[in-house]
């Protein structure tokens, strides 16, 4: 499913289904150019699960209500991927596919420092 | 027309996000936690979705346009620069504490809870702060 929406955008409508980028385009300004396509793109992509949690099954996201860490890691992935310019749907699933070096590096850098996050947040320090 | 087509993409992404457990922090922190009680199963719905890809790839670049007459995407860059690297590596910071990245925190915004939208507002403000520091380093590299 989530390969046939990145497909669908691409081969539809020219664009790379990137989350960080489709999003941070259009909070900063940078994207107003086309931002009733983002928009659209975002309508979906809450509106859609939203649908399913109220008539199917509401999923639980297990997300830990210890704020600070929320805070800190939603500004590490806010400022990360816009840097990066690119999250785990645009360099991860669209990069990727296309062989593009960025995408491969990029992935491979988030995945290996998250996987040391873990090591070092939950079994050193024991706060996650 | 685009507007339906990203709308139908959106939707089927977050319908996606969804059943395949990446709006689910436990699933996403099991399978980066490596080195401790591994879960690889989300190594099948980042391989499932790079699959497809690599097909709609080929048939873009032998049609050369998109179906509703856009150009494609630019062929990807291939520098790799220290934004790059240092971007993913607090992209891997944040990712790994919370669970959530950008597509599942939005996907998962009608029963994440409170915390899950104090998540996705911290993550725009993280996206506002670059965009602030980005337009100041390009102030600075400019001649007076």
């Amino acid at each position: 499913m989530i390969g046939g929406a990145a497909a669908l955008f691409l081969l539809v409508n020219g664009r790379i289904m990137g989350a960080s980028g489709l999003l941070g385009g259009a909070v900063d300004g940078t994207g107003w150019s086309n931002l009733l396509e983002r928009l659209a793109f975002l309508a979906g992509l809450v509106g859609v699960p939203a649908l399913i949690a109220m008539t199917i099954a509401r999923p639980d996201t297990h997300l830990t209500g210890n704020l600070a860490i929320v805070v800190l890691a939603g500004l590490a992935v806010g400022i990360g991927t816009r840097m990066a310019n690119g999250c785990t749907s645009g360099h991860g699933v669209c990069g990727i596919s296309r062989f593009s070096p960025r995408g491969i590096v990029a992935t491979l850098v988030y995945l290996g420092v998250g996987a040391t996050t873990m090591v070092i947040a939950r079994h050193l320090l024991g706060v996650i | 027309m685009r507007l339906l087509f990203a709308l139908l993409s959106g939707g089927l992404f977050g319908a996606g996000l969804l059943v395949s457990g990446m709006t689910d922090t436990t699933k996403v922190q099991g399978w980066l936690d490596i080195f401790g009680t591994w879960d690889p199963t989300l190594a099948f719905v980042l391989g499932g979705a790079i699959l497809p890809m690599i097909v709609a790839w080929r048939v873009a670049a032998r049609r050369g346009a998109a179906a509703l007459g856009t150009p494609l995407p630019p062929k990807p860059d291939r520098r790799l620069d220290p934004r790059l690297l240092t971007g993913s590596a607090l992209f891997g910071v944040g990712w790994a504490l919370a669970g959530l990245c950008p597509g599942p925190a939005m996907a998962s915004l009608s029963y994440g809870g409170p915390q899950g939208i104090v998540f996705l507002l911290a993550m725009i403000a993280g996206m506002l702060i670059w965009r602030a520091i980005d337009a100041g380093l390009l102030d600075k590299g400019r001649p007076a």
